[in-house]
């Protein structure tokens, strides 16, 4: 058994706590436990925060890791803006002792100190890496017959010399997830184009955030892809939500395309429910091939 | 000081060479042609770069700096290994000090500051929480007041309560004329 702390984030436990449920119930089935970090925050996202002030986002971030640190656990999150943030940071901090000592001198008062014991990783490394993808197969019991646009989003795989992933130009680490599954990773246009939602933008100018998601969808629905599969919650919120928007502001077709997240697919094709999965509570319902 | 010194100050976190990395930039336009927002809109990268390697302090105004989303794909590719993302996110910070900050970013930092949470949880979510088995509360500083204060103090701390025009008495964003 492995044990690890969930980083929760904001989009995922306040709006979409059905990424959540799916991926502490399916890392539960291969005996991954996941114990609260108690007390965590906002990471706060690396794009918006980072824009702000980078003093105030490295110590809130570093207050996240140490909070973690100090329990003696790794970290995981299901966010890519959470993963950014936290793992940016503490590669920072594992490799400039001036900026480490800056930080405990400033958490002092909080009764912090970072030590540097853990390390933080996306979920999609544990299923990867912890689980396998020879193990994720072997718990299939009702294979998706689908064909999956698969959305990497930026901060998962880049900057890769931070993120250590390999090549962020041609990943197959996700469509590998995904294909485990029973479903089929179909390529698109500008598959590893952003969302559109970092770095402020969707706060700041929505037109033009939803403009690249309409892209996205655009070629998805091209391709003849019948849902989205993503490993973050903002990509996710900004591709579910994101398609409701558009109609609003664009007054164009409808695309429907269901979004999930990559442990929500993962968790159908082992035999959960939608509805415990929290997928029917999408803005953008689920069609036939994922109501089980 | 020079619009890079005051970069550099800013981006003090990622190191002097991560900034210094734009007197690299040759202006080969590759970021321009990488930059899916660029694709959409006039913000040019290559030009930015250029600006700032000028010391032409107008590009803080300039409201195009604000539409990269940080999505690191002219960072990974620059021929020069120009850290641009990370000198974009340095420079913005310089420009919210001169106080070109929108309220729309005022206001995502000021549920930070008050919830500790940039989307903050409502009655909906609640209710959907518990459906689901989990706790109707998560377990951040949404449920624990000193995490929340926590967050508060390095707020106060960093000054960035003042730098987002946070008003403790009213608990809301100060009036402000966008710059
Ligand atoms: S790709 Fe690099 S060298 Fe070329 S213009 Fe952009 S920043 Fe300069
Ligand atoms: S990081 Fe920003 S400037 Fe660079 S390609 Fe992405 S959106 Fe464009």
């Amino acid at each position: 058994m492995k044990e690890y702390a969930y980083f929760l984030g904001c989009i995922t436990p306040n709006r979409y706590p059905g990424i959540e449920a799916a991926t502490v119930k399916v890392l539960k089935k291969f005996d991954i436990e996941t114990r609260d970090l108690d007390g965590a925050s906002c990471c706060p996202a690396p794009g918006v925060f980072g824009s702000f002030d980078l003093n105030t986002w490295l110590l809130i971030a570093a207050r996240n890791v140490t909070l973690a640190d100090m329990m003696g656990l790794d970290v995981y999150v299901t966010c890519n803006g959470c993963y950014g943030s936290l793992q940016e940071a503490d590669h920072l901090l594992k490799e400039k002792p001036e900026l480490k000592d800056w930080v405990n001198e400033n958490l002092k008062d909080e009764g912090l100190e970072y030590k540097g014991n853990i390390e933080i990783k996306h979920v999609v490394e544990l299923l990867y890496d912890d689980i396998g993808i020879k193990r994720l197969k072997e718990a299939v019991v009702a294979p998706l017959d689908a064909k999956i646009g698969v959305h990497y989003g930026c901060h998962f795989l880049k900057p890769s010399a931070v993120r250590g992933h390999g090549s962020s130009e041609r990943p197959t680490i996700l469509d590998e997830l995904v294909e485990a599954t029973g479903a089929e990773s179909v390529d698109y246009k500008d598959k590893l184009m952003c969302c559109g939602a970092g770095g402020g933008v969707r706060t700041r100018d929505l037109e033009v955030s939803l403009t690249f998601t309409k892209q996205k969808f655009e070629s998805m629905k091209k391709a003849g892809i019948d849902a989205t599969i993503n490993p973050c919650a903002f990509c996710h919120l900004q591709m579910d939500r994101g398609q409701v928007e558009i109609k609003e502001k664009f007054g164009e077709e409808f695309f429907n395309m269901p979004v999930l997240f990559i442990t929500q697919l993962i968790g159908l094709s082992m035999g959960m429910s939608t509805e415990e999965l929290g997928l029917n509570a999408h803005a953008i319902p689920m069609t036939e091939k994922f109501i089980r | 000081m020079s619009l890079v010194e005051d970069i550099e100050e800013c981006g003090w976190v990622f190191g002097k060479d991560t900034v210094d990395s734009l007197y690299a930039c040759m202006q080969c336009g590759k970021c321009t042609g990488s930059c899916p927002s660029g694709r959409i809109t006039g913000y040019r990268t290559r030009r930015l770069m250029n600006k700032v390697q000028s010391g032409d302090r107008s590009i803080l105004e300039d409201p195009d700096i604000w539409l990269c989303t940080t999505c690191y794909t002219c960072y990974e590719r620059c021929p020069r290994e120009v850290k641009t993302t990370d000198v974009i996110r340095a420079l913005r910070n310089v420009a919210a000090k001169e106080g070109h900050m929108s309220k729309a970013h005022r206001a995502t930092a000021m549920y930070v500051i008050k919830t500790g949470h940039a989307v903050p949880i409502n009655d909906a979510t609640k209710k959907l929480r518990k459906k689901l088995g989990l706790s109707e509360i998560p377990p951040t500083t949404h449920k624990y007041p000193e995490a929340l204060k926590a967050i508060q103090d390095i707020s106060k701390k960093m000054k960035f309560d003042k730098l987002v025009g946070f008003d403790w008495n009213t608990m809301n964003l100060e009036d402000r004329e966008e710059k």
